[in-house]
């Protein structure tokens, strides 16, 4: 079978802008959260966020989309570029049906629908863009990225709330195993205005916190709800062959392993279906919980999702059998955009052989039994990572990543006759 | 409203920036009185977006039908000042 592996990554995050601002921000424990400015959220009970700062989308975005992108987009086209461009420049010798863009999206750009909306009803339809019909759609970055960069070949959207990311990932490798050499995958969300921000207070799972760093505590006895960010990671996905062909500058890592499920009803008593994603990802890679050198949890920062992924860590990896970080504390959690980030940041920390710490939470609650990574990187030059992504709705994600440095772009090991010399 | 100003080719391509930008390599200031929408890279939402802009300004009804046909900022133009369908001049 071929072998999907990551050959660019773009990431716009609330602790840095690009790449490698990001990871240095990152390792750093330089937090993104802090009160609310894109809009007047003192009359909520949630004030704060992780805004995305120095974006200026006329430096990225050409004049002819501006008016017709939402700053979700906008992002989400910076990103696809800096992506593409981290994957090697001649993308064009690739066929255009030969490459695919699959994203995840949650609510759609919410604040281009919301400012229409308000067009609609304090002046009038004539006031209403027409672009309204198609840029709120939460298939839009998709089509953007698709039109921008001549990607014509199969393409799609998830929506799995936070679980995305990784849900997107998956079906990405699906077209790379059905023959697509590249796919433009990840997501990117931006929901920070009074339409996005509502619903996410009717959860009734959000911080209420004012003080950015006691507000988002995963894993914490003093976990208090999340706080939400804006932001994403776009991820260039190549078939490993194509990827040698063209002579793709990079490869960050192999997508080893992936599942999804979906919790049971409320009240059916069966257990929730995150350990059996963690589970059924591993067999995917055909590996085993000792394989695993670091996992990037969901972590929810609400007691009992926290307690449920704890409890499918712990029983999965043994008491704490493995090391396990959120970085996301850096950054809040980015809904469509917070997985796709979450593997970003394992893949820099696979390259970079350190694992980036969770910040605020410098005592977990110890009957977790995790080995939280706390304060500070652990240079433990992790080979494999699983990450964990769970959306609101019951969705469960895992994906299993791998180093292949051994064999950068060698088909796979399994099946390949002609084994080559280690390097 | 100023049903009865004359809309100038400054007037509409700062329009057209406004609602729509304006593509790479094309300059707007430049020779573009007789050069197509569509040379000047505009599809037809653009041209929707714009021609909302100018009814919205200039209090002129634009049909669609007679829009369709006007392709150059020249015709457009001549379309818009020719009155178009004036709200209660009917």
């Amino acid at each position: 079978m071929t072998r999907a592996v990551v050959t660019g990554l773009g990431v716009a995050a609330p602790n840095g802008l690009g790449t490698e601002a990001f990871w240095k921000a990152t390792l750093a424990g330089r937090t993104g959260l802090a009160p609310l400015t894109r809009f007047d959220a003192t009359q909520y009970p949630s004030v704060l966020a992780g805004e995305i700062k120095g974006f200026v989308a006329e430096e990225h975005v050409p004049s002819r989309l501006m008016p017709q992108t939402d700053h979700m987009t906008r992002i989400a086209l910076a990103a696809a570029d800096w992506a593409i461009g981290d994957a090697g420049a001649d993308l064009r010798r690739l066929p255009e049906y030969g490459m695919g863009v699959v994203t995840a999206a949650s609510g759609g750009a919410v604040e281009f629908g919301q400012r229409e909306l308000e067009n609609l009803w304090s002046k009038g339809r004539e006031h209403v863009s027409a672009y309204q019909s198609f840029a709120w759609f939460y298939a839009v970055n998709t089509g953007q990225i698709s039109i921008r960069h001549k990607m014509r070949g199969p393409s799609g959207v998830l929506l799995t709330e936070q679980a995305g990311g990784i849900d997107a990932l998956g079906h990405a490798r699906r077209h790379i195993r059905k023959g697509i050499p590249l796919v433009v995958s990840g997501g990117v969300d931006a929901a920070l205005c009074p339409w996005g921000w509502v619903p996410q207070i009717a959860s009734g799972l959000m911080s209420t916190a004012r003080d950015p760093d006691r507000a988002y505590l995963p894993f914490s006895a003093d976990a208090r709800g999340y706080v939400v960010g804006e932001g994403g990671a776009v991820i260039v996905v190549e078939d490993a062959a194509s990827a040698r062909e063209r002579g793709a500058p990079r490869v960050y890592g192999e997508i080893a392993g992936y599942a999804a499920t979906m919790d049971p009803a409320p009240g059916s008593g069966r257990p929730p279906g995150l350990r059996r994603a963690a589970e059924n990802a591993l067999a995917d890679a055909r590996l085993t919980p000792r394989d695993i050198d670091v996992v990037f949890a969901d972590g929810a920062g609400v007691l009992a999702l926290d307690r449920a992924e704890a409890d499918a860590i712990s029983g999965l990896f043994g008491p704490r059998g493995v090391p396990v970080t959120v970085p996301k504390t850096m950054t809040g959690r980015l809904l469509a955009g917070g997985a796709a980030l979450d593997v970003a940041t394992a893949l820099l920390a696979l390259r970079d052989g350190v694992i980036p710490p969770t910040v605020n939470v410098p005592d977990p609650a110890p009957d977790y039994g995790l080995d939280l990574v706390t304060d500070r990187p652990r240079d433990t030059a992790p080979r494999s990572a699983l990450v964990l992504a769970r959306g609101y709705g019951g969705f469960n994600a895992a994906l299993v990543l791998r180093r292949t440095d051994d064999r950068p772009y060698d088909t796979d090991e399994r099946t390949t006759a002609c084994p080559q010399a280690p390097r | 409203m100023s049903t009865g100003a004359t809309v100038t080719l400054t007037d509409l391509t700062r329009m057209l920036r406004e609602s729509a930008g304006e593509e790479e390599g094309v300059d707007l200031d430049g020779d573009v009185l007789d050069v197509s929408f569509d040379d000047l890279g505009y599809d037809s939402l653009a041209m929707l977006e714009v021609i909302g802009q100018v009814q919205r300004e200039y209090g002129v009804r634009l049909p669609d039908e007679t829009v369709a046909d006007a392709d150059t900022p020249r015709a457009l133009l001549a379309l818009i000042n020719a009155g178009g369908d004036l709200p209660g001049a009917g």
